[in-house]
C-alpha cells in the first residue's frame, strides 16, 4: 500500500497539474457565472412578462438537465449545428452557462428577502438604476447569499470532475490516467478525493469569513 | 435515429430510474441513522460520521465511482458496474441526507422530548411517536431536493458501463454520427423527472407554509 502511494508521489506533477486545472476551471467559471447570474437576476424580477418568461425558462430548464448530459451536448452535439469548440472551451462554456442559471436563482431568492426601505431610500436619493443596483442592492445581496454561493462553488468544483468524460485534463482525469498506467487505483483516487476535500474546505473557510464580515456589518 | 434507438434510450430510462430509486430507498434511512449517531453524540462514532459526511460531500461522484469500481477488486472485493453504481449513489446521497436530517433534529424542540420522557415513554417510543413524525415533515423539502440532485448525477454511472439514458444516447450518437437527436431525447426524459421532483418540493413547501399560517 505504501508502495502504491510512492508511485502516486512519483506522478505528483501530473496530479498537481490536474489540481491546478480543476482550480482554474472552478474559479473562472464561478466568477463568470456569478457575474452573468447578476446580470440575469434583474430579468427574473422584471416587470415585462416576456423577459421574465424567457429568463425563467432558461433558469428552470438548466436546473432540470443533468450537468454531464449538458457537457456532452456542448462538446458532441453542438458541432452538428456548426459550433465546434475544443474540450477546454466546451468544458468552461458548459460550466459557466449551466451555473449562471443557478447563481441567478440564488441571487433572486436573496433579493426577494431584502428589506424594501434601503432601495426606496436610494431611489428617493436620486440614484440611477445601475448605480442603485451596484451600490445599494448588490452588496447586502452578496453578503446574504454568501453561504449559498459557497455551496454552489463546491458544486462547481464537483461538476468540473464530470469534464473528465470529454478528456479535459482535470484532477479526476489525472487520477484515472495514473491508475490505468501504473495500476494503483486505490492510492490514485484516494489522493484525488483528499485533494477535492482540501479544495472544498478552503471554500468553506472562505464562506465562514464572509459570514463574519456580514455579521460585523450589521 | 430509428424507433429501435428510442426504445433503447427508454430502456436506459428504466435503468436510471431503478438505480435512483434504490439509491434513494437505501440512502434515506441510512442518512437518518448517520444523523442520529451525530445527534446522540456517540463518543467515537459521531466524529467518524462527521468526517465521513465532510469527505463524501466534497467528493465528486465520478471520482467516488471510479475509486469503488477499480480499487475494491484490487483489495479482493469483486464488484460489478451495477453494484459499484448503487454503492456510490448510496454513499453520496446518505452524506447529504444526513445533513438534512441533522438540521431537523437540531431544530427539534427539547421540551417536547423531555415531556415524552416525563410521561414515561421509552427511547424507541419517543423517537417513533414524537421525534420522527415531526423531523420527517421538516426534512421533506430538503430530502426531495436531494432526490432531484441524485437523478442529475446519475449520468455519471455510464462511465463504468451502466447502460442508462446517457450511455444509450452516447452509443446511438456514435453509431449514427448524429449525436444531437439522441441527446435531445435524453434531455426530454430527464427534464420531466427532475421537474416533477422540483415541483413536488415547491408544493410541499407551499402546503407547509399555508398550514403554518393557518395554525
Amino acid at each position: 500500500m505504501i508502495r502504491d502511494f510512492g508511485i502516486v508521489w512519483s506522478e505528483r506533477s501530473l496530479l498537481l497539474s490536474g489540481l491546478a486545472n480543476t482550480t482554474i476551471l472552478s474559479v473562472l467559471s464561478a466568477a463568470a457565472a456569478l457575474v452573468l447570474g447578476m446580470a440575469l437576476t434583474p430579468a427574473l424580477m422584471a416587470r415585462n412578462r416576456a423577459v421574465v418568461f424567457a429568463a425563467r425558462g432558461f433558469v428552470d430548464g438548466m436546473r432540470c438537465v443533468p450537468f454531464l448530459l449538458f457537457a456532452y451536448i456542448v462538446y458532441y452535439g453542438l458541432p452538428s449545428l456548426g459550433l465546434r469548440f475544443d474540450n477546454w472551451t466546451s468544458g468552461l462554456v458548459a460550466l459557466i452557462v449551466y451555473n449562471t442559471a443557478y447563481m441567478a436563482e440564488i441571487l433572486r431568492g436573496a433579493w426577494q428577502a431584502q428589506p424594501r426601505e434601503p432601495i426606496e431610500a436610494g431611489v428617493a436619493f436620486g440614484f440611477s438604476e445601475l448605480r442603485l443596483f451596484r451600490r445599494i442592492i448588490l452588496p447586502p445581496l452578496l453578503l446574504m447569499a454568501g453561504p449559498v454561493i459557497g455551496n454552489q462553488v463546491i458544486q462547481i468544483i464537483k461538476d468540473s470532475a464530470f469534464l473528465t468524460i470529454i478528456a479535459l485534463p482535470e484532477l479526476t482525469h489525472a487520477a484515472s490516467s495514473i491508475q490505468s498506467r501504473r495500476y494503483v487505483p486505490f492510492a490514485a483516487f484516494i489522493t484525488a478525493v483528499a485533494l477535492y476535500w482540501g479544495l472544498c474546505l478552503i471554500v468553506e473557510a472562505g464562506v465562514s469569513s464572509i459570514g463574519r464580515l456580514a455579521e460585523a456589518r450589521r | 435515429m430509428s424507433g429501435a434507438d428510442i426504445v433503447a434510450i427508454l430502456q436506459g430510462a428504466v435503468v436510471t430510474v431503478t438505480l435512483s430509486l434504490v439509491g434513494i430507498l437505501i440512502g434515506l434511512p441510512l442518512g437518518l441513522g448517520l444523523a442520529l449517531v451525530r445527534w446522540a453524540d456517540t463518543p467515537v462514532f459521531a466524529r467518524v460520521v462527521a468526517l465521513y459526511v465532510s469527505i463524501l460531500r466534497a467528493t465528486p461522484l465520478v471520482t467516488l465511482l471510479l475509486l469503488l469500481f477499480f480499487a475494491l477488486p484490487n483489495i479482493g472485493v469483486p464488484i460489478g458496474p451495477i453494484s459499484a453504481a448503487v454503492l456510490a449513489l448510496v454513499m453520496n446521497t446518505s452524506a447529504f441526507n444526513c445533513e438534512v436530517w441533522r438540521a431537523a433534529l437540531n431544530a427539534f424542540p427539547k421540551d417536547q422530548y423531555e415531556a415524552a420522557q416525563a410521561v414515561g415513554m421509552r427511547a424507541g417510543q419517543r423517537f417513533r411517536r414524537i421525534v420522527l413524525p415531526q423531523i420527517a415533515r421538516a426534512s421533506l423539502p430538503g430530502l426531495v431536493n436531494e432526490m432531484s440532485l441524485l437523478i442529475k448525477v446519475t449520468p455519471v454511472l455510464a462511465v463504468v458501463g451502466v447502460v442508462d439514458i446517457t450511455r444509450a444516447a452516447v452509443r446511438i450518437g456514435a453509431e449514427t454520427y448524429e449525436p444531437l437527436p439522441p441527446f435531445l431525447v435524453a434531455v426530454a426524459l430527464y427534464m420531466p423527472i427532475v421537474f416533477a421532483l422540483v415541483s413536488l418540493q415547491r408544493w410541499i413547501e407551499r402546503r407547509q407554509a399555508a398550514a403554518e399560517a393557518a395554525a
